[in-house]
């Protein structure tokens, strides 16, 4: 179970980490025995950091994200969050028998906000990810990167501290993914949030993220660390964020060539 | 979509603004309703013209001698005038509201009981192994079956047909929420975790909402059971002070060996199966259908 932490040592009740991993372990019990998905993961999760996360399949990206999102529990090793996370999926996971604006009105009712105060909040944050006026429409009459958006207002609704998200973009074409790259820069330097955002698309992940962290796979475990310190507005075509894509893209596949190699 | 039309005061954020109402604007399906005549030509002529047919086959065969006996295949004249009488004589409504009555107050009551039924089987492991298989059984027992027993139980009265009524809607019911939750794409339930909907509050907000199509399809199916196992208990067990319903209408043309109110019966019997399906099932299963986009338009 993660453990609500993360207060300073001090004594001054600043927050220091918006997600602590410590030693995080992880096996799944397999037709082969106990397989090892994540081995001794340690990450630590800046308040206002945005940090990816990046591997090839059978890295246990996802797996990680669940064990910080609470929906898992790791095998050893502890999880710290400064509050329950929020959590965005690859499909947007809107409910369909609910209108936009009422998902996220049910993201504010579960977290307690009373009746009243529960539309004004949904349409401000609707209009915080230019969705205004969607309020009343049906999931299924949106696009896919509308969908995402209402999606990324709900997240936004429990207001968390901290945010996952996992590949919520790989299903989006690419000019609207990159629309949506730009939307979460701006949401996430205007809200001060934590992002923890998984991908395997490394141009994404230097694109967005001030840390990119690259897990190896089978099992999973943090081979190297990039710092991106490339000024915002970025954007994809920068020449910054090709050089840097390009050496981690090598290190990637050196990675995934460990795995021929028998 | 109107495209906003922005002016470049702020650079960057106003272009990407432009680009997404851009966008939104082109990947948005446009839907409208489908103009009355396509409706009727659509919907209504095909099955008005598959009943024209019918009718004229069967008067071909009585006009035609094809089938020389009145006892046998009454013409469409003689069950009209028959239908005719009933009406004018002011029995007919009788009829019918004694049975649709006592059909809705016993799917209303298997309803109550078929909903908490299913939601039981389908959540608690222990109550679905134990009686989840006996559920999907009943459903392919006829429920003309229980007649014998309602009877021996409960006496010729209307309690009996409730019973019967009960026993052939709430597997149906009970096992179409079954279904429904079965269904439910885990995707939502992990997404209804998150947001912190965990126990009763994710049966409510999430499981029971996610479930709603195929418990509705369902009460469809129960609602068609209860029908069905009313008029086998009306025609195996008529009393006449039980007032008289369409099974009896049915039971009393076969002892009178009067075949033009066999015919008026059973075509009363499938009118008022069909029109409640079409009044009250079919709408209630497009309109949840149809709010979540799964109605597919052909």
């Amino acid at each position: 179970m993660a453990t609500t932490l993360a207060k300073a040592a001090d004594g001054t009740g600043a927050v220091t980490h918006a997600a602590r991993i410590e030693h995080v372990s992880k096996s799944f019990a397999g037709p082969a025995g106990h397989q090892l998905v994540l081995d001794d993961i340690t990450l630590d999760v800046a308040p206002g950091e945005f940090v990816t996360l990046l591997g090839a399949s059978g890295c246990g990206k996802s797996t990680l994200l669940n064990l910080v999102a609470g929906l898992d529990r790791p095998t050893s090793g502890a999880i710290g969050t400064d509050g329950r996370p929020a959590l965005m999926f690859q499909e947007h996971a809107l409910f369909p028998w609910l209108t936009a604006g009422k998902n996220i009105e049910l993201a504010l009712k579960l977290r307690g906000v009373p009746k009243n105060d529960r539309r004004g909040r949904a349409e401000e944050l609707l209009e915080l990810v230019r969705l205004k006026g969607a309020h009343g429409k049906r999931v299924h009459e949106l696009s896919g990167g509308m969908r995402q958006r209402v999606a990324l207002a709900r997240a936004l609704a429990q207001d968390s501290r901290l945010l996952l998200m996992d590949e919520p973009f790989a299903a989006l074409d690419a000019i609207t993914r990159d629309v949506l790259h730009d939307e979460l820069t701006r949401i996430w330097r205007e809200t001060r949030l934590s992002v923890l955002f998984v991908t395997h698309n490394v141009r994404e992940a230097v694109r967005l993220a001030q840390r990119v962290v690259l897990l190896s796979s089978r099992p999973g475990r943090i081979a190297r660390e990039w710092t991106v310190d490339i000024p915002h507005p970025r954007r994809i075509e920068d020449t910054a964020v090709a050089e840097l894509s390009v050496e981690i893209t090598e290190e990637l596949r050196g990675e995934i060539r460990r795995h021929g190699q028998h | 979509m109107a495209s906003t039309e922005t002016t470049a005061k702020d650079g960057d954020g106003s272009d990407l603004a432009g680009l997404e109402a851009g966008l939104d604007a082109l990947e948005t399906v446009q839907t409208g309703r489908k103009p009355l005549r396509q409706t009727f030509v659509e919907k209504i002529l095909p099955p008005v013209l598959a009943i024209a047919l019918v009718l004229a086959v069967w008067q071909a065969l009585v006009s035609f001698r094809i089938v020389d006996d009145p006892t046998k295949l009454p013409s469409p004249g003689a069950v009209w005038d028959v239908l005719q009488q009933a009406w004018l004589k002011g029995e007919l409504l009788g009829y019918i509201w004694t049975s649709v009555s006592r059909g809705l107050l016993g799917f209303f009551f298997a309803l109550l009981i078929g909903t908490p039924l299913g939601l039981l089987v389908a959540r608690v492991k222990f109550v679905r192994a134990a009686i989840g298989p006996i559920l999907s059984g009943l459903q392919s027992l006829p429920s003309v079956a229980w007649v014998p027993p309602a009877v021996i139980w409960l006496g010729l009265n209307n309690q009996m047909m409730y019973a019967v009524i009960l026993l052939g809607a709430v597997p149906s019911i009970a096992n179409g929420l079954v279904s429904g939750v079965d269904q439910v794409p885990p995707l939502f339930l992990r997404a209804g975790r998150t947001l912190g909907a965990t126990g009763l509050k994710g049966t409510w907000h999430v499981v029971l909402p996610a479930a709603l199509p195929g418990y509705v399809a369902g009460l469809k199916q129960g609602w068609a059971f209860s029908w069905r196992s009313l008029m086998a208990a009306e025609i195996i067990a008529s009393f006449p002070d039980l007032g008289i319903g369409l099974g009896q209408l049915l039971e009393n043309g076969r002892n009178a060996s009067d075949m033009a109110m066999v015919f008026e019966a059973i075509l009363l019997i499938l009118t008022v199966g069909i029109a409640i399906d079409l009044l009250i099932f079919s709408p209630l299963e497009r309109w949840v259908l149809r709010s979540r986009g799964l109605l597919v338009k052909s």
